[in-house]
């Protein structure tokens, strides 16, 4: 059975929205949607899971914090132990409210460009990268549902695609 | 579909649609600058080569070609340096601290209030590395084993902190405004057709194609972006601020140097983002999107913060005679009356007096003066640098080493090679960036746009 691709585009986002759940409901897979802006309840409507990028950050984060640590305690404390201005380097808890600042920093700064570089990875966001998106007005003012179906469903879902007010549908067979 | 107040004004004027938006934003990229924009980069450019000529020879003969001396031994490098870094401030504070207030005036103007960021953290840096003295060894700053020629570095010190506070600055600024420039930059892609410029747009987009996925992703990565950029931002001033505060120099031993150097970094930011895109809204026909509201809504911000600086220069001089030290209260009364009176003079009224005329809505809504203005606060954030560190090191504890400061040519020209380069780059940016943060907006169009807006009063 040969599967055809099917883009239904849209002008509005709510048209959109509405367009997606009805698919969902009636029991069609969506492949994808591109959309120019972040639509609010997309992620809902399509029965994505909620993203887990923020927890990679604060994982980056504590692991910059052990780094900034580790760091100042063995240059301060353990290699080359400093007294400076009456404020020995003896132990790692003597100079703890010194060190707080660039803890701080490190932690930040691994917590963002670690869940930077997950996000151009993940979603395979990189120089040289060829887009994805199956027409060009989907970073502008359209938004597409990309579906792939078998014969038996086309009908349905074009029917569908033309109620809730998309104002395309394209076949690439 | 998210409702707003009818009492909020609209933020998009005109009637656009998402596609004009996209025009709107696209136009200055695709046309060719006009005469006003080469006249201006042609001056711009001219300053910063000639400050790039002051700094070659700063560097081939030594810093002995300023005017700082043993006893004022910071001088015009860090009074610049803290200028920039404050004025930087405001960029952050607009993209992260409003994103997180979910303030939706800001989307007009965050793309190019971060870009300001970028640049003027640039022209902080220029001022740090040179003051070292020695820019060729500044290697030694980073904590590289002592085989370089040095110990560890210190971690005691403030000025190492600022050495991370600022890096980790400038990295992260950096990638929260890429970050957010990539689905812009896919949008100029698509709409390109020229096969080069086509190119070029394709490998800046990094490939973005505006899946569903993708763009929960990056809201998400937006808000952890900007819920560390606002503590970050608050903690790089603060620890510019313990440069001086740690030290035991009367006039700089504060506890009150943190709040009031970040108050003051954001009242600078917000004049210098006012002088840029009220220049930029007329020369790019962007008043639909960069409105008087806004500028309403930045004045606000300008009246809070001047005020705020207002309080802490009373504060500092209610604590200093009221802490009966005598060399704390004689580095008041010096900066007030002594030999740089003027420049205090100068600091009080830029920053504390003026700001206060824009309580009249009449005045914070007109852009001529508020043009006037922004200039004038930057003026003022100028002087206040430079009240607090050369009076104050002109008339330190040993009246033996009490001494006058006057800067040299080389110091003035630096300074205004860095704000040539600061326009050049901005001015570059301008041209060829998405000036406006266009998908950011088309979100918001539903609630603030005029014509929903207008469509909605009538329910």
């Amino acid at each position: 059975m040969s599967k055809t691709v099917i883009h239904g585009i849209y002008d509005d986002e709510e048209q959109l929205l509405e367009g997606v759940t009805q698919l969902r409901s009636q029991g069609f897979k969506i492949t994808d949607v591109f959309t120019p802006f972040p639509v609010h309840g997309l992620d809902h409507a399509m029965g994505l899971a909620r993203t887990r990028i923020a927890i990679t950050s604060f994982l980056y984060g504590i692991t910059g914090t052990a780094l900034g640590t580790l760091m100042m305690w063995y240059m301060m404390v353990h290699d080359w132990p400093t007294d400076i201005g009456g404020k020995p380097s003896f132990a790692y808890y003597m100079n703890v409210p010194a060190f707080v600042p660039i803890t701080f920093e490190c932690t930040i700064l691994c917590a963002a460009h670690g869940m930077a570089i997950t996000f151009f990875l993940r979603s395979w966001i990189l120089p040289g990268v060829t887009a994805k998106n199956p027409d060009p007005r989907t970073t502008d003012n359209k938004f597409l549902i990309l579906l792939e179906s078998g014969d038996d469903k086309l009908g349905g879902i074009q029917s569908v695609l033309k109620q809730t007010g998309a104002s395309e549908v394209n076949l690439k067979h | 579909m998210h409702k707003e107040s009818e009492i909020r004004e609209p933020l998009i004027l005109a009637n656009k649609s998402y596609s004009e938006i996209s025009d709107d934003i696209i136009r200055p990229i695709k046309g060719r600058p006009n005469r006003s924009w080469y006249i201006v980069f042609t001056i711009s450019l001219t300053a910063f080569l000639w400050g790039i000529g002051c700094l070659a020879y700063t560097i081939g003969t030594g810093i002995g070609v300023w005017g700082s001396n043993n006893g004022v031994d910071w001088a015009w490098d860090i009074t610049n340096f803290v200028w920039w870094i404050g004025i930087g401030h405001a960029g952050t504070l607009i993209s992260a601290v409003l994103l997180l207030f979910r303030q939706k005036w800001r989307m007009a103007i965050n793309r190019s209030a971060e870009a300001m960021t970028i640049f003027a953290v640039m022209c902080a840096a220029i001022f740090v590395v040179l003051h070292t003295g020695r820019p060729w060894l500044d290697y030694w700053l980073f904590p590289l084993p002592n085989q370089f020629g040095s110990v560890w570095v210190n971690f005691n010190s403030p000025l190492l902190w600022d050495v991370f506070a600022v890096s980790t600055y400038f990295s992260v600024s950096l990638v929260f405004w890429y970050t957010g420039l990539i689905p812009d930059f896919a949008m100029i892609r698509d709409r390109m057709t020229k096969p080069r410029a086509k190119k070029i747009y394709s490998l800046l987009s990094f490939g973005w194609s505006g899946r569903a996925k993708d763009w929960q992703r990056f809201e998400e990565v937006s808000l952890v972006l900007a819920g560390l950029s606002t503590p970050l931002v608050f903690s790089v001033h603060s620890i510019v601020s313990t440069d001086f505060a740690t030290s035991v120099v009367p006039g700089w031993h504060t506890t009150i140097f943190p709040p009031y150097f970040v108050a003051g970094a954001v009242f600078s930011g917000f004049a210098m983002v006012l002088t840029l895109l009220l220049i930029m809204r007329k020369v790019f026909s962007l008043e639909h999107y960069i409105t008087v509201k806004h500028v309403e809504y930045m004045n606000i911000v300008i009246i809070v913060t001047g005020s705020l600086v207002g309080v802490a220069y009373l504060t500092e001089l209610f604590i200093s005679w009221y802490s009966g030290v005598e060399y704390e209260q004689y580095a008041f009364l010096n900066r007030a009356t002594g030999p740089y009176w003027w420049a205090y003079a100068a600091m009080m009224t830029c920053n504390v007096l003026s700001p206060q005329i824009f309580w009249f809505k009449k005045l914070r809504t007109n852009l001529a003066f508020t043009f006037f203005m922004s200039i004038i606060v930057n003026i003022g954030m100028w002087f206040e640098r430079f009240v607090i560190i050369v009076p104050t090191l002109c008339r330190t504890y040993l009246p033996s080493s009490w001494n006058m400061y006057s800067p040299t040519f080389v110091d003035v020209g630096i300074f205004i090679g860095t704000i040539g380069m600061f326009f050049t780059f901005f001015l570059l940016f301008a041209r060829v960036f998405p000036v406006i943060a266009q998908a950011e907006l088309k979100s918001i169009m539903k609630s603030s746009g005029v014509q929903y807006k207008n469509n909605g009063a009538h329910h």
